[in-house]
């Protein structure tokens, strides 16, 4: 528990305003920013000092004191003080437009890393096929970050990139970056996107190259199907945060994995069924295709599951039903950084396929 | 409508009222209430209504803080659908129906035509139906909370509105889609009276400052209010009938509803702060017991305000992927709109210079608004500003800087004229002294509640969060204890107005001084206002006004402070 005093926020290497700037948006940014606190606490200053000034002077002193004649205009003043803040805030828009296309147009040669936003979660593919739930970056190397969206609107936002974009289905957003700082820092959802939208963080890590290196190779280990399967249901699979495992209700959710394959369900269409494994990859891969009755159909299609990742997630669904729920791994969210998510390999091509498809 | 024939109407052709016989008692029971054509009347029906989702909106915005005291989920709710309906309906009973028919249908509608000297609106059976359907449009939007829900934020985004939300949003829609006609039918009504009723000698530049922003903002809600109605229809066919006009699946744009949804919102943001800074203008000038100054710099401000106000929807956009070309447009026109705020602010505190200044509640109220106001505008500029919107943009600094303008400036301002005008609409006194203190109540809540959350925006928390990181918790925590104070400031405030209606009626006609025309009739006025042919006042002759001890009224000096018929500004048009 933190305490009522934000210590917690400046111990992390932030200012009273900023957290610690990692990326080579940060410096201007931060400068734009102060350059017009300074003005505006300098305009608040005047008209509050000057309010607060003639309300003493000239407070009335008594019920029937007579209404003083004072101006009613003043032509010069009054385009003066037109004229200033105009000029002024001609310079805020020049600096913030400046920045601004410092941030859009990305250097040429930047490394490009797919985003794929759904609802709740991140997925990260870089150019060897290695996929990721955490943003793994290089120090001082430029990214193009190429984003989409499965389902609502999503934003990326990094706040010590000073980075956000929004991630809107039907369309590729685009934003780039330079980290210049190591260590771990948050990346948010900033855009709404319902039940768990706040639930849709994760984290990008930025790396010396040696480490970076060996994080992309420990991205392409798999593991068993059904461990892979259990870290794909807590990671990038999203499965979590509307499909327990020990059978109770997730409010807005959907049916619990518990007994799946035990119980009898009744479906929209479909009927009368038990749960087998053709139905369990027949729901991730079209989740309106038989929807179970007293359930919404809000459930996304996939994004960026292989067909590798869909098999275990239908052994790991088959397991959890019958034996029980594997060890789990997202529940403490420390160890979510340091184990590489839901790891997995995208068995495409480049190294993810070499390394994972051997299996 | 028009055609229904109206029981209270058979009292406007009633000759000649009794003696101490006012718009409250002329007529009795509750159809001579409901079917009023009474402008009077109509405005404290509206008074009553919103007041009460005030306090609905309020409770809402209580639960939101009281969640936020802890990082992680509870103690209110641990399910974030909840959570999502708390701040959705708080937003939405706040903007569609609290903060934009709040001046104008209350303020407005009580005062306009009697600062015109006129004895009622141009329609008054358009004002009775505008009440009416402001009414159906409450109803549906708490049988949309009823009946389901909305979780959509009060924005509405695609696709997560026509597609994944599983809440009422179709009723929720279509009441927001009938309140906009009510605002409609207001603003045009407003418009002709102002054109067609002023007085002989009341040029437009001889009007109060207070019309000029009733007019600006009818010009806004009469040309931007039916944009939010085809789109709301939009929204509704998409999610009821699948016709695909904003989700990508179907094959429409999800950044064209935001478009739309922007081309009106955002000049409701005018809608919602030009009717405060009319008030402004008048609390200001009568509480100086000074001409305003630099009338027509304020006159013309409000237009100019509601001109660029339609120019510069995009800034909401920045990160939304529409083009760089555009954004650059956008944030260039959005500088433009900060220049005749500026102006108004300028303009007010010279009008305290050399005045003689009065604490009394309502300019507490009015420095307030200064001081807040100043701030919600100037951290505009942060926001403005390309480079520094992306960070700040979905962040709670944007949070803290439309609270600012619409809850410190526009709310403020309501509460102000309502403590000002209470005197003439229920010939009531309030305790001042107890109102003072709740005005310094208010005013400290709402910097505690709202500043700290420009650092925790600052600092990268996003808005809509249920559970935050736990670096953000001391932020959130000053915030909450601020709302509270917040709260109970606001119910005290309000419980001293409404609490007045038990005595006996003891206001004189003209307690603070004011020049304007309401202040020379009764409190309260009689059923037609003017009881004789009115005698027309220059609305900023305050020297004209005389403290009367015997009275304990202020009133006008004989043949003092009139208005010209010729000279300048007296023209009509």
């Amino acid at each position: 528990m933190s305490s009522i005093l934000p210590a917690s926020v400046l111990a992390q290497g932030g200012g009273v305003w900023f957290p610690a700037q990692a990326s080579s948006f940060g410096p201007e940014v931060d400068w734009i920013f102060h350059f017009i606190l300074w003005l505006s606490v300098f305009f608040f200053v005047l008209i509050v000092g000057l309010m607060t000034y003639f309300v003493i002077k000239y407070r009335r002193r008594s019920e029937d004191e007579p209404a003083p004649v004072g101006p009613t205009h003043n032509q010069k003043l009054e385009v003066t003080w037109t004229v200033i803040p105009t000029i002024l805030v001609g310079f805020i828009f020049w600096f913030g437009f400046e920045g601004y296309m410092d941030m859009r147009v990305a250097p040429r040669d930047a490394t490009q890393i797919q985003v794929k936003a759904k609802t709740w979660v991140w997925t990260f593919v870089y150019p060897g096929g290695q996929v990721s739930d955490v943003l793994y970056l290089q120090k001082d190397k430029d990214y193009q970050f190429i984003m989409s969206s499965a389902d609502v609107l999503h934003s990326m936002y990094v706040p010590a990139f000073r980075l956000k974009y929004d991630v809107v289905p039907g369309r590729y957003t685009t934003a780039w970056v330079r980290p210049t700082e190591l260590g771990e820092y948050n990346l948010f959802c900033a855009e709404y996107c319902g039940k768990d939208h706040s639930r849709m963080n994760t984290k990008t890590v930025v790396l010396e190259p040696d480490a970076f290196e060996a994080q992309l190779k420990k991205l392409a280990e798999v593991g068993s199907p059904i461990e892979y399967g259990r870290r794909l249901y807590d990671g990038r699979g999203g499965c979590k945060a509307c499909h327990s495992l020990d059978g109770s209700a997730v409010s807005g959710g959907g049916p619990s994995f518990k007994d799946l394959y035990v119980r009898e369900r009744t479906t929209n269409p479909g009927g009368t069924f038990k749960a087998d494994d053709n139905y369990v990859r027949e729901s991730i891969l079209k989740p309106q295709a038989k929807v179970v009755e007293g359930y919404p159909p809000v459930m996304p299609a996939p994004a960026g599951l292989s067909d590798t990742d869909v098999d275990a997630l239908v052994q790991f669904v088959r397991h959890a039903s019958e034996v029980g729920p594997v060890a789990g791994t997202a529940d403490d969210p420390a160890a979510k950084g340091d184990q590489g998510g839901g790891g997995g390999g995208d068995a495409k091509d480049g190294q993810g396929g070499q390394e994972g498809g051997g299996r | 409508m028009t055609s229904i024939t109206v029981p209270g109407s058979t009292a406007i052709e009633r000759p000649e009222h009794g003696r101490g016989e006012d718009y409250l008692n002329c007529d009795k029971g509750w159809r001579s209430w409901l079917l009023t054509l009474d402008h009077k009347r109509i405005g404290v029906m509206y008074m009553i209504a919103i007041t009460f989702n005030f306090f609905l909106g309020g409770i809402m915005a209580l639960l939101v803080r009281a969640e936020l005291w802890t990082h992680a989920p509870g103690p209110i709710t641990t399910d974030g659908v909840i959570y999502n309906n708390l701040f959705t309906l708080h937003g939405a009973i706040m903007v569609f129906l609290v903060i934009i028919p709040s001046i104008p249908a209350v303020l407005g509608n009580f005062v306009l035509p009697i600062m015109l000297g006129a004895k009622d609106v141009a329609f008054p059976r358009v004002n009775l139906m505008s009440f009416h359907l402001y009414m159906v449009g409450t109803i549906m939007l708490v049988m949309a909370i009823l009946t389901g829900g909305l979780d959509t934020g009060w924005t509405f985004y695609t696709p997560y509105s026509s597609v994944l939300s599983s809440s009422s949003v179709v009723m929720a829609v279509m009441g927001a889609f009938i309140l906009g006609f009510s605002s409609i039918f207001t603003g045009l009504n407003f418009i002709v009276t102002i054109h067609k009723m002023r007085p002989k000698g009341m040029g437009y530049f001889r009007m109060p400052l207070f019309l000029w922003s009733i007019y600006a903002t009818a010009l806004i809600q009469i040309l931007a209010t039916p944009v939010l109605g085809i789109t709301l229809l939009l929204l509704t066919v998409e999610r009821a009938l699948g016709f695909g006009i904003f989700d990508p699946k179907l094959g429409g744009d999800p950044v064209l509803f935001q478009h739309f949804f922007w081309f009106y919102s955002h000049p409701a943001v005018y809608i919602m702060i030009l009717p405060g800074m009319g008030v402004i203008s008048e609390l200001i000038s009568t509480f100086s017991r000074r001409h305003i100054f630099g009338y027509r710099f304020i006159a013309y401000s409000s237009i100019m305000i509601a001109v660029f106000g339609f120019l510069v929807w995009g800034h909401h956009m920045f990160t939304s992927g529409q083009s760089e070309l555009v954004t650059a447009i956008f944030s260039a026109l959005t500088f433009s709109v900060s220049i005749p705020s500026a102006i108004k602010v300028f303009n007010w505190v010279a009008t305290l210079y050399k005045g003689s200044i009065s604490l009394a509640s309502p300019m507490l109220y009015a420095l307030s608004f200064l001081f807040l106001f100043g701030i919600g505008g100037l951290t505009g500029l942060f926001l403005g500003a390309l480079a520094t919107d992306m960070h700040l943009h979905d962040t709670y600094f944007v949070v803290a800087h439309f609270h600012y303008v619409m809850m410190g400036s526009a709310l403020v301002a309501f509460i102000g004229g309502i403590h000002y005008w209470w005197p003439k609409m229920f010939g009531r006194m309030f305790n001042d002294r107890i109102a003072r203190l709740c005005a310094i109540g208010v005013f400290v809540g709402f910097n505690l509640t709202f500043f700290p959350q420009f650092l925790a925006g600052t600092q990268g928390m996003p808005r809509r969060y249920h559970e935050y990181k736990p670096e953000f918790e001391g932020y959130m925590r000053w915030s909450t204890i601020g709302a509270f104070v917040l709260g109970i400031s606001l119910f005290v405030a309000f419980y001293n107005l409404f609490s007045t209606l038990r005595k006996e009626k003891d206001a004189p006609d003209n307690p603070w001084g004011g020049a304007t025309l309401e202040w020379t009739v009764s409190s309260p006025p009689p059923h037609h206002n003017f009881d004789s042919e009115p005698t027309i006042y220059d609305p900023y002759a305050l020297d004209a006004v005389v403290w009367n001890p015997e009275t304990r009224s202020f009133e006008h000096k004989k043949d003092a402070g009139l208005l010209e018929e010729s000279g300048e500004g007296a023209e009509h048009a």
